[in-house]
């Protein structure tokens, strides 16, 4: 989920493990760090007074409240001081809108395994999974039988979409990182026209699911992720790109949930190729410096 | 220094505990939902679990096999999944000869209904084509989709109400010896696409009234589409649905549309709809499940019905509502309802609801919780039709759950299709043509169906391969009726696209039973609302005749209490929808008692 933050430099003197948590406090960016908390729980008050979208008011506050109590506990544990709350509310009410489930149980594992991720799963100091993004897909992949997502189950009122449209677009513009869902969004409607010709279903029903709600939290929340992105601009449109070719890879190969699987692979392996790339151009910066000083020498 | 390793394998351990989570779950439900997949032993089954299920219609004259519709052809790359209803049961003893008959709807234009007389000695005829009600289908006026019977002009006779996607029907009963239709004279619209229909007496005039639920829009003719966009706008906030029918009777055969007068104007897309009195005001309330949308409760006060769905905590989560079926599952003297919706692994999970009255709410202020999940009940595959029901005799109402929606390909599924298009926007959704092509793939088809025996401690334990109901037909309607006097409710499945199946039941005989037949006289005839609260051992159990429950069915009329071991029956107090009670001493067991509403 897009989260308001810098990872900060991690100062030589640091001890590792400190320094390995470090960043998990918003500063300030192009954004005012209540926003995207703010946009996403306007989503969620628009959807469910448009529709009644909550499944159940325990749930998402599950959700959330085991997100932050979490996010508290190992932020604590890890940082030795109180972690922003922005990020693990984001996670927690993700969770509590895309995950459908009767019972209470996949919330609050699937809260716990989003948050956890991130303090498990790093290279680098860097969490390379989407909180949610993961903790969603791990419980598709692995308790299909009790979870769902909101693949079909939210309303489709053509203006309640419209206000989360412009809404989102204006703050991701303002984050500028509006061209991610722009790429995005020409990819899948590009790539919709190829998936009808393949399948021979009409084309609204290839775009169909992208005027869907998941697909607005997919958009604005989870491809736009700064901390589980690539740095450059032009990288940011060729992942969001490869998200959508794999999503049509997935879809030709019938998987409900492409996008979340789609993001859930190519996410990680375009930060661990940017991660690679960095350290190559670190180590030739740093044996030029070497050999500049050699020769000065 | 050393802390941070210990905690970051700590934190590791825990996050792997974490995805192993759903695996032991996982093993925890299968251990405590005694789902077998045994097949049929007899003896076992008698001895473990009370009873047993022999499939036996070809035995007993029963050959039908349900035909489904074939609509306007622009429809035919979906027409299984448009053309997906039809197949219903209802259980009426409409000769009064004491045995209950099976009336069964067939779909396709031109083909015929059948009523299946019980000749007494296991077997049965199809009587429809000389009563009158055989040929209902006829091209230009629609097809079945389902059947409910109640005596609408008190003449001890059941009338028969002809659910349709088409032109509904009424037809008179003449004393058992033939119908009449009398669908002009009861003042019924000319076309309504309807799915649900329950006869109850909502104003308590003696006189029954009709609920009939629209599912698809009355001014879509589907053999002859003026336009393709007459699918949901929704999956699950759909409001373009068919209207609502509330026809008031005015007697002398003669209804009154008073739907909107009286405040029911909803546009949802009712599958299925029951009644029962579940505030104790002495008025039946009218339950409706929707599909593409949540499930609405209207109470009537005495002047207008009240939707409070929300409030009563029913109406809230969307789903796709299938059936609606009532039972007092605790023997507390209270109905929970039981609403059918889709689950399926890896795509959807609804989850069935069982709404049970909260503890310390009452009256008005009843509010519901769902312990589907507790109770072990919520996950049915794409359930249709469900019913309560005592089925070992051992005093504590049990659930026969059918499902399967479409039976093709069993190697491919639709449903990555249909999840495509069900998530877009209404102008997408909402047109037929936008919709990929089922192309002879299954959707959540060859589903085997869910016996939950309630054990009396709060939990249902699915039984359904081990006492023989076996079957994987893609199931709709499902009605109990003691079919042959044996103190035993037997089994009816409709099954669309497939055969008509009756279940014969074996009880153990250690079970004690009880079953009342009651006839209104200030009430209406077919007593219909009457409830029977039974005391025995120290338990109570309430059950009420229904003018229609489950999905396109209808039970007997017959309310059938299982007793168990030793019963002592200490009273039966009838609530009658006049208002009268009635209070019955010293009842034995093993016995069917007839009773008539004192004047």
């Amino acid at each position: 989920m897009i989260q308001p933050t810098i990872e900060p430099r991690v100062p030589p003197a640091e001890p590792a493990s400190q320094a390995a948590f470090r960043g998990w406090t918003p500063t300030s960016s192009h954004l005012n760090p209540y926003i995207p908390p703010a946009f996403i729980t306007l989503i969620l008050v628009i959807g469910h007074l448009s529709f009644g979208i909550l499944e159940s008011y325990q749930k998402t506050m599950l959700a959330i409240v085991t997100s932050i109590a979490c996010e508290l506990l190992l932020g604590r544990l890890f940082l030795k001081r109180w972690p922003n709350l922005a990020s693990a509310y984001i996670t927690g009410i993700s969770v509590g809108i895309l995950l459908r489930a009767p019972g209470y149980w996949p919330f609050v594992v699937c809260a716990l395994l989003s948050i956890t991720s991130k303090y498990v799963l790093r290279v680098n100091g860097r969490h390379i999974f989407n909180p949610s993004n993961f903790g969603i897909c791990a419980m598709l992949f692995l308790a299909s039988d009790a979870v769902a997502t909101l693949s079909i189950q939210w309303g489709n009122n053509l203006a309640a979409m419209a206000v989360i449209w412009v809404l989102g677009s204006l703050i991701i513009w303002r984050a500028r990182r509006f061209h991610i869902c722009v790429t995005y969004v020409a990819t899948f409607l590009l790539l919709s026209a190829v998936r009808a010709w393949i399948t021979g279903d009409p084309w609204l029903s290839e775009v169909s699911p992208i005027t869907g709600p998941e697909y607005q939290l997919f958009i604005f929340f989870m491809i736009t992720d700064p901390k589980t992105t690539v740095k450059s601009r032009l990288g940011q449109c060729v992942v969001a790109f490869s998200v959508a070719v794999v999503e049509m890879i997935f879809r030709l190969d019938r998987s409900i949930y492409a996008p979340l699987y789609a993001l859930f692979f190519v996410g990680p392996v375009a930060l661990l190729i940017e991660m690679a790339r960095n350290s190559r151009r670190a180590g030739v910066q740093s044996s030029k410096v070497l050999n500049t000083g050699a020769l000065q020498s | 220094m050393k802390r941070v390793p210990i905690a970051r394998i700590l934190v590791t351990l825990f996050f792997v505990g974490l995805l192993m989570t759903p695996a032991i779950m996982r093993r925890y439900a299968s251990s405590h939902s005694g789902s077998s997949r045994t097949t049929l032993d007899r003896q076992k089954a008698l001895t473990r679990h009370g009873f047993y299920l022999e499939e036996v219609s070809r035995s007993a004259g029963i050959d039908f096999v349900h035909q489904a519709p074939t609509l306007d052809a622009q429809l035919a790359k979906i027409m299984p999944e448009v053309a997906s209803m039809g197949a219903s049961v209802s259980i009426v003893d409409f000769d009064r000869d004491g045995w209950p008959d099976i009336y069964v709807t067939n779909s396709a234009e031109g083909s015929k209904n059948h009523l299946y007389r019980n000749m007494h000695d296991g077997t049965f005829k199809d009587v429809a084509e000389e009563m009158g009600i055989a040929d209902v289908n006829q091209p230009g006026t629609g097809v079945s989709m389902g059947a409910v019977w109640g005596d609408y002009d008190n003449d001890g006779y059941e009338d028969l109400f002809l659910i349709k996607w088409g032109r509904p029907e009424l037809y008179h009963n003449n004393s058992g010896k033939s119908f009449t239709r009398v669908s002009e004279l009861a003042g019924l619209p000319p076309w309504i696409n309807a799915n649900t229909a329950v006869w109850f007496d909502y104003d308590g005039d003696g006189l029954l009234d009709l609920f009939v639920g629209g599912y698809y829009s009355e001014d879509v003719d589907l053999w002859h589409l003026k336009s393709t966009r007459m699918m949901p706008d929704s999956f699950e906030y759909a409001k373009n649905g068919g209207r609502k029918y509330l026809f008031h009777n005015l007697g002398g055969g003669k209804f009154e549309e008073v739907s909107a007068k009286l405040g029911i104007e909803s546009r949802r897309w009712a599958l299925a709809s029951g009644a029962a009195d579940l505030r104790g005001t002495g008025h039946q309330d009218l339950f409706i499940a929707n599909d593409y949308g949540v499930s609405e409760l209207y109470q009537f006060d005495g002047k207008r019905f009240h939707e409070v769905g929300s409030q009563a905590g029913v109406g809230f989560a969307p789903k796709s509502g299938m059936s609606v079926s009532f039972g007092d599952i605790f023997n507390q003297g209270k109905y929970a309802v039981y609403v059918s919706n889709i689950s399926e692994d890896g795509a959807l999970i609804q989850g069935n609801n069982l709404w049970v009255p909260k503890e310390g709410t009452e009256g008005n202020a009843t509010r519901y919780e769902n312990l589907a999940r507790d109770l072990g009940v919520e996950l049915g595959g794409w359930s249709f039709g469900a019913q309560f029901g005592d089925m070992n005799n051992d005093g504590n109402l049990d659930l026969y759950v059918t499902n399967g929606f479409v039976s093709l390909d069993r190697n491919r599924s639709y449903w990555y299709d249909f999840t495509k298009i069900a998530g877009g926007n209404s102008s997408i959704i909402g047109d037929a043509r936008d919709w990929p092509a089922i192309d002879g793939r299954s959707l959540s088809g060859y589903q085997q169906k869910h016996v939950w025996l309630n054990d009396g401690a709060g939990k249902f334990v699915d039984v359904a391969q081990a006492i023989g109901a076996t079957d994987t037909y893609d199931g709709r309607a499902v009605v109990f009726a003691d079919l042959w006097n044996t103190g035993a409710l037997d089994v009816i499945e409709a099954n669309q696209r497939g055969p008509l199946l009756v279940y014969r039941n074996t009880v153990s005989p250690e079970n004690k039973w009880i079953e009342f037949d009651l006839r209104g006289t200030r009430s209406n005839r077919s007593a219909i609302g009457a409830s029977v609260e039974l005391d025995w051992n120290g338990q109570k159990q309430v059950q009420t005749v229904s003018g229609g429950s489950g999905f396109a069915a209808q039970n007997d009329r017959r309310l059938h209490f299982g007793l168990g071991k030793n019963p002592q029956a200490e009273k039966a107090v009838i609530h009658w929808p006049s208002g009268k009670v009635q209070t019955l001493d010293s009842l034995n067991p093993d016995k069917l008692y007839s009773i008539e509403e004192p004047q």
